[in-house]
């Protein structure tokens, strides 16, 4: 039986840290190295952690959540189809501010998140200061500061992951306020998209992809009514652990 | 065709500062950009030319990308010239 | 009777969006999400000391100017492979001598429990010298240049080479993000071959794929590395044959980076039409990395990696030499029949029959190329107990070598077909018979064209 494992996805932009991480949680070898793209194909790996056990996906990097590239499509459909029971954004302590983007995308998903923010000891030597409470009020997840090459609070990370895997950290995402006109677009939308998905899928979101057009987001929700994770399911299978 | 009000960001010489206003590319390249950064409204500086001349690297939210002119050209805002040059 | 297909609820919806929807919804919604984390950003984020802010670009303004640019990326690999080749070599003839301690013990076991000779045969000259030969040769090299070379990558000088070669590449119609799979190439094609999956236009794509294998791999280091020192830098000693041999092998690398651009070129002028496609490039800051760390580990994933290979590849290659060496035809025997019968063909490019032999049945993986050459050799003659470099000279002496057939050698190696894992691997993400042939066939094709060309040249100015 494995009905007690859950599954952790791994988001982020490319060179934060990722694969790091995802080492050193489930002590695999998944190749790092100092330069966006190094891991192309998907790793999956499995740890323990008070009696409970996980399944991680180390996702590949990617700059956004929209359907720019292959990449892209495939971190986005693992959050949204497979629904991890949490997903650990990672990001660069250096550039917060691009990497934050990624963040909120991911918020607009999924309220199951936990912002990680990484490179605290790179961060510290430039003389970055974070103030990660203010951080995690702002945006209504936990976050945890980490410095994965160090090892350094991987294990409030880790109770963190039990605190939201038990249902003892009750989240609320920040929402993103768009100009009016986007506004109100959304409010039209909203009801109609409430209607088909029901609370199956974020509808916000879902009338926020439908306004940009994502035609591709809109063929996998098709595909998602006929056969189940079929994407996913296809794109593990093929690619298995191995990066380069 | 292009504004010509507005200068391109290729022309813009390292060390300058650069605010964009107009992104006059299409399709999945123009996303790339904003996703980085290069949003109007924002602020690049530019960093430094590649040995043989092209791409150039810029300073975007922090982070340094490098453009190509094919890019770069398409980019438009406005130079900022920094006085203690 | 008429079957409607009830029309999508989505399509409906998405119809609907985009009558509301205007030409700039992406840039709206991108912008408000940017506005949003700059206020995060703003109240969360402050910058105690700016100074230290502008590290890499301070190291950045040399390492990519117009001036040290390329002089540094030429310097670094020099480095590297000068390392690695004035490292190695004690501890490869150290292994050799541990192997042939350890086979003076194999063979008294044997003859003790008087076992037969073709057992013996199989098993200690063919087995163990085989793996012994990949291992001595093999090990200590890759050891020690990839450690190296995982220090640079660590620290984030590869992104820098991709800034810097990108014209390059541009020029050819190739992907500025190739540099990047090549580096991959390094340690091996295989793996490089994953790795043009950051290269999205399938043409360019493409390009990275058929070309990979110009860049020379862990199998194939060592056999440049070893001709090199043997044949190239034979009239030096001491410090300045190490200089020499380094700068052989440098030549090699730059001379595949060399038919890299032209085939690239080639392709997309023809077969692979097309304009190279937009990319962006980060250059991520440099980050020290933990160097204890980095180089225990890279130094113990590179030797499993070989010693597995060895175990793998080597052995039963080994096995089936010796087997083919000792199957008579009349009163020769097999392997001397195949590489008499090769032997026209490979006086032409410069090589002998043994030696197009041994890259025929080194197709599985190019380390097992020089002991199944090696092996070739020995069951002709006496078998003489390889332990040290300079037997090894003498081995390829007897059989007429001369400085041409290691360049030849060498160029042959480094142009010729990929190993039979690439091959697979490039089938498994091409998903196409026709391309993994063509992946095939390019660069035998220009092996052939250029050892040929090589040998005739060198002959005709009477340089030889
Ligand atoms: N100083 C420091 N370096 C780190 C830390 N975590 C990761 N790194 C380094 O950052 C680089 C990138 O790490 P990876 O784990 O490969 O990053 P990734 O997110 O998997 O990258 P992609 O696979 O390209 O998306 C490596 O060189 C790591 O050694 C950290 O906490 N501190
Ligand atoms: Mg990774």
């Amino acid at each position: 039986m494995t009905t007690n494992e859950y599954t952790i996805a791994l988001a982020g932009n490319p060179n934060t840290g990722k694969s790091t991480l995802f080492n050193l949680l489930t002590g695999l070898r998944q190749h790092t190295g100092n330069w966006p793209g190094k891991t192309v194909v998907h790793a999956e790996g499995f740890f323990t952690y008070k009696d409970k056990q996980y399944k991680i996906i180390d996702l590949p990097g990617t700059y956004s959540l929209y359907s720019n590239s292959a990449d892209e499509e495939v971190a986005r459909d693992f959050i949204i189809f497979e629904k991890p029971d949490v997903t650990i954004v990672v990001l660069d302590a250096t550039a917060l501010e691009r990497n934050l983007n990624l963040a909120l995308q991911v918020l607009e998903m999924t309220n199951r998140v936990i912002v990680c923010v990484n490179l605290m000891d790179e961060a510290k030597k430039k003389g970055i200061r974070i103030d990660i409470a203010k951080l995690a009020k702002k945006l209504g997840v936990p976050v945890v500061p980490i410095s994965a090459r160090n090892e350094e609070g991987i294990d409030e990370l880790l109770d963190t992951i039990d605190l939201m895997i038990r249902g003892a950290i009750q989240t609320k995402p920040i929402v993103i306020p768009y100009s009016r006109s986007i506004e109100e677009k959304i409010a039209k939308l909203l009801p109609l998209v409430k209607e088909i998905v029901g609370d199956k899928y974020p509808a916000r979101w879902i009338a926020l992809r439908l306004l940009d057009g994502d035609t591709s987001l809109l063929d996998a929700l098709k595909q998602e009514n006929h056969h189940s994770f079929k994407e996913v399911a296809r794109y593990a299978s093929n690619r298995s652990a191995k990066s380069v | 065709m292009a504004p010509t009000k507005f200068d391109r960001l290729s022309e813009a010489e390292p060390g300058e500062r650069f605010r964009i206003e107009k992104l006059d590319i299409e399709g999945t390249m123009k996303r790339r950009l904003l996703d980085l950064g290069f949003v109007p409204g924002c602020e690049v500086t530019v960093l430094q030319k590649s040995p043989l001349g092209d791409p150039t690297a810029y300073k975007v939210s922090n982070t340094t990308i490098a453009l190509r002119i094919e890019e770069s050209s398409n980019i438009y805002g406005e130079r900022i010239r920094d006085d203690n040059e | 009777m008429r079957v409607t297909v009830p029309p999508n609820p989505f399509d409906h919806l998405m119809k609907y969006a985009q009558t509301l929807s205007n030409g700039d919804t992406r840039e709206q919604i991108v912008s408000a999400i940017f506005r949003t984390s700059q206020e995060i950003c703003n109240e969360t984020v402050t910058y105690t000391k700016p100074s230290k802010q502008y590290e890499t670009e301070r190291l950045d303004r040399i390492v990519t100017s117009k001036l040290w640019g390329f002089p540094i990326m030429l310097a670094m690999l020099a480095v590297v492979i000068y390392l690695t080749i004035a490292g190695a070599n004690i501890p490869s003839s150290m292994l050799a001598n541990f192997f042939g301690w350890i086979e003076g013990y194999l063979t008294f076991a044997f003859e003790k429990l008087h076992a037969p000779d073709w057992l013996y045969g199989i098993l200690v000259l063919g087995l163990y010298r085989g793996t012994a030969w990949v291992v001595s040769v093999m090990l200590p090299p890759m050891a020690i240049f990839f450690p190296i070379f995982a220090l640079l990558e660590n620290y984030g000088y590869l992104p820098r080479v991709a800034f810097n070669m990108d014209r390059l590449f541009k020029k050819s119609g190739a992907h500025g993000k190739q540099s990047l799979t090549m580096a991959m190439g390094f340690g091996c094609n295989a793996a490089a071959i994953m790795s043009t999956r950051i290269i999205e236009s399938p043409r360019e794509r493409m390009l990275a794929i058929l070309t990979n294998n110009f860049v020379p791999c862990n199998g194939r280091w060592p056999t440049l590395i070893l001709l090199a020192s043997l044949f190239m830098a034979a009239g030096y000693t001491g410090g300045w044959k190490t200089f020499v041999t380094a700068g052989v092998v440098v030549a090699m690398v730059l001379f595949g980076i060399v038919v890299t651009l032209t085939v690239s070129w080639v392709l997309s002028k023809t077969a692979l039409r097309g304009v190279p496609t937009h990319y962006t490039l980060e250059l991520p800051p440099y980050r020290r990395p933990k160097i204890w760390d980095t180089i225990v580990r890279a130094t113990l994933d590179k030797s499993v990696y070989v010693l597995k290979r060895a175990v793998a590849v080597a052995a039963p290659a080994g096995v089936l030499t010796w087997i083919l060496a000792n199957i008579h035809i009349g009163n020769t025997t097999v392997l001397a029949y195949i590489a008499h019968s090769l032997d026209p063909f490979a006086h032409q490019l410069g090589l002998d029959g043994y030696i197009l032999m041994a890259f025929i049945l080194g197709l599985p993986a190019n380390e097992i190329v020089l002991p199944i050459l090696l092996m070739g050799y020995l069951s002709t003659g006496a078998l003489t107990e390889v332990d040290s470099l300079h037997d090894l000279k003498q081995i390829f002496l007897d059989h007429g070598w001369t400085w041409l057939t290691a360049l030849n050698m060498m160029l042959f190696s480094l142009l010729h077909y990929p190993c039979g894992t690439t091959l697979i691997n490039i089938y498994k993400e091409t998903k196409s018979k026709k391309w993994t042939f063509i992946a095939f066939a390019l660069p035998t094709g220009i092996a052939i064209a250029v050892t040929f060309l090589t040998t005739h040249i060198i002959q005709w100015l009477g340089l030889i």
